[in-house]
């Protein structure tokens, strides 16, 4: 009897509830609406993706080589003629093309080592968090220990060592990344840890997995997508340092920080051959870290 | 107050060891020795050369025997330079970063700190939004790209400096790499120092001290400065270290005979030990640095018990 009335409850509420006009607004779309409000960051996204884009196919489109010397245009100003539109370096190379080429490599670098960089800062600050104890204490020591060090010293100590492969520039940035990461998901993990919503799993009897997926990796999400977009800039930014002082990538492979320091050396001369990699470069940091606030005010309200 | 200053200098220890450690074994792994020259070098005597630098003995012992050099202060033989030690080199080289980057710490420090202050209590003024500005194009703009233009403008448009270089602590030849380092610190500091203080005068207590009615520059300097400078205080630490990375772009960038620009000219050279000890000793005065600010923060700030 008891049953049977309860159920006619639940119907009746159900039907109530599919009888209302739907209008669910998820998390997530509330921070997407706020973040397509905030016209700096959309610009910025906008900029962004079309210099990425700029980089993977403009080298294809090109009659250019980033390698090749046109021993008839070397030190050329930028013109419109024979399509040398950014003129070229002193050995008579397109510079569009290694722009464009050494934009490839510092955009792919920043995205292996930011993936690489976020994973281990999300397991090993996760792992801290939920953990908690002597374990936690040990590995927050490490970081600790990791931010005391003066990391590009390490960097060029790492790199003169190993040697100046594409994967070990990625390796030896993200030695140094992560840490900021691990930071913030330990704090978040700890807090999470400690909610209502949390005990109230526990006590109606969830599973710890489903607690874990369903409850702690959704909240701990925005957090991470938040400092994702902020390590991004700074790991372009190493490379480019690294690459700056002759320790990226190397010849005739190019990377902004590479064209930078070829620039660096021709100023007087020839401005051009600094100004197109500085502008670029320099775009594309200041565009990331546009959309890194961004994120931040998108996805965290409190913060606001 | 004295426990945690011990405990915090005890901490100090593990990080040296664990940088000192790693940075060795990497360099113990990689292949060739000290004495693979082109030249051959008959068996007796490379025998009698290992034996001299201990290159015979099992790792642990020559490991002890590194630490033992370092502790004595004795950072080892250049792979390179014949006839150079690590320490003679760093004896040139450490002065002129000493001269550039501590100059334009202190600096960064009290300009920094006067911006800050200008721009919280003129919100809006011209000051505030150039310290935003200069805090932007600090974020924005790396050091190896802000040099170049400095070097542009100032040594070749208009010819008032050199365009780098060193002449034996000439003033003219530190002004260029010592305002592209303090522009980068003032960006941090000026926009902390203006976050804070803003914070510590819309605190209660200053709002009493308006309501006694006493005059703004007793409220801003014997009353508010203090708790708004530890925030200040708190990134120094980390401003440190980073200013040692751009200290080492600024001296390439201006090519100045510094610590940076020697390191990356060991890296360029492969030279692994001069690279190894000129590591180890910037890690122990960042190390040191850090520990500093620590103490310092403790001692200052009241509120921190230990």
């Amino acid at each position: 009897m008891l049953r049977s009335k309860q159920k006619a409850a639940a119907e009746a509420i159900a039907a109530n509830v599919s009888a209302l006009p739907v209008d669910g607004r998820s998390p997530w779309r509330d921070a997407r609406e706020r973040f397509l409000r905030n016209k700096a960051a959309v610009v910025s996204l906008v900029i962004l993706a079309l210099i990425t884009l700029a980089c993977i196919f403009g080298p294809m489109l090109l009659s250019h080589s980033y390698e090749d010397t046109d021993w008839e245009a070397m030190s050329l100003a930028p013109t419109m003629l024979n399509g040398h539109y950014f003129g070229t370096d002193e050995l008579g190379r397109d510079l569009l093309v290694r722009c464009l080429i050494g934009g490839r490599i510092s955009l792919m670098v920043g995205l292996l080592a930011t993936i690489a960089s976020v994973t281990i800062g999300i397991v090993w600050g996760a792992t801290a968090g939920f953990l908690g104890g002597k374990v936690d204490t040990l590995m927050m020591r490490i970081v600790d220990m990791m931010y005391a060090v003066p990391y590009l010293l390490i960097a060029i100590l790492m790199v003169t060592l190993l040697g100046r492969e594409f994967y070990l520039v990625v390796l030896t940035i993200t030695v140094f990344s992560w840490m900021d990461m691990a930071r913030v998901v330990r704090g978040q993990t700890l807090s999470i840890k400690s909610k209502e919503y949390i005990e109230a799993a526990r006590a109606i009897g969830v599973s710890t997995s489903s607690i874990i997926f369903r409850h702690v990796v959704p909240n701990l999400l925005g957090i991470v997508v938040i400092y994702t977009t902020v390590t991004v800039p700074g790991v372009i930014l190493t490379e480019s340092v690294l690459s700056f002082l002759g320790l990226g990538v190397q010849e005739p492979m190019t990377s902004w920080g590479v064209l930078i320091e070829d620039g660096t050396g021709v100023m007087e001369t020839t401005p051009w051959i600094l100004l197109f990699p500085a502008a670029m470069l320099s775009i594309t940091l200041y565009c990331a870290n546009y959309i890194g606030d961004g994120m931040r005010d998108a996805l965290d309200p409190k913060d606001r | 107050m004295w426990s945690y200053a011990f405990r915090r200098v005890l901490m100090t220890i593990p990080t040296l060891l664990l940088v000192i450690t790693v940075c060795y074994l990497m360099l113990h792994a990689t292949p060739g020795g000290p004495f693979d020259s082109e030249r051959k070098i008959s068996a007796a005597v490379l025998a009698n050369l290992q034996a001299k630098y201990h290159l015979d003995l099992p790792l642990w012992q020559q490991y002890l025997y590194y630490l033992k050099s370092l502790l004595q202060g004795d950072l080892g033989a250049s792979f390179r330079y014949a006839d150079w030690s690590v320490n003679d080199l760093v004896a040139n080289a450490l002065p002129v970063s000493l001269a550039i980057g501590g100059g334009s710490l202190l600096l960064s420090v009290f300009i920094g700190v006067g911006l800050g202050i200008i721009a919280a209590l003129r919100q809006n003024s011209i000051v505030d939004y150039l310290v935003m500005l200069i805090g932007n194009l600090g974020s924005a703009f790396p050091s190896f790209i802000i040099g170049p233009v400095l070097i542009m403008i100032f040594a070749i448009w208009l010819k008032v400096s050199p365009a780098g270089g060193w002449n034996d602590f000439q003033i003219s030849y530190m002004v260029l790499p010592m305002a592209l380092l303090t522009f980068i610190n003032i960006s941090t500091i000026g926009r902390v120092m203006r976050g804070s203080l803003i914070e510590v005068l819309n605190s209660n207590f200053i709002r009493t001290a308006k309501a006694k009615g006493l005059p703004m520059s007793t409220i801003v300097f014997r009353h508010s400065l203090k708790p708004a400078l530890m925030p200040v205080v708190s990134v120094l630490g980390p401003l440190a270290i980073s200013s040692i990375t751009s200290a080492v772009v600024t001296e390439s960038v201006f090519s100045l005979p510094g610590l940076g620009k020697l390191i990356v000219n060991g890296a360029a050279n492969r030279d692994y030990t001069l690279v190894l000890g000129l590591v180890v000793l910037v890690t122990v005065v960042a190390v040191v640095l850090n520990l500093l600010v620590d103490l310092a923060y403790a001692l200052l700030d009241p509120k921190i018990r230990y």
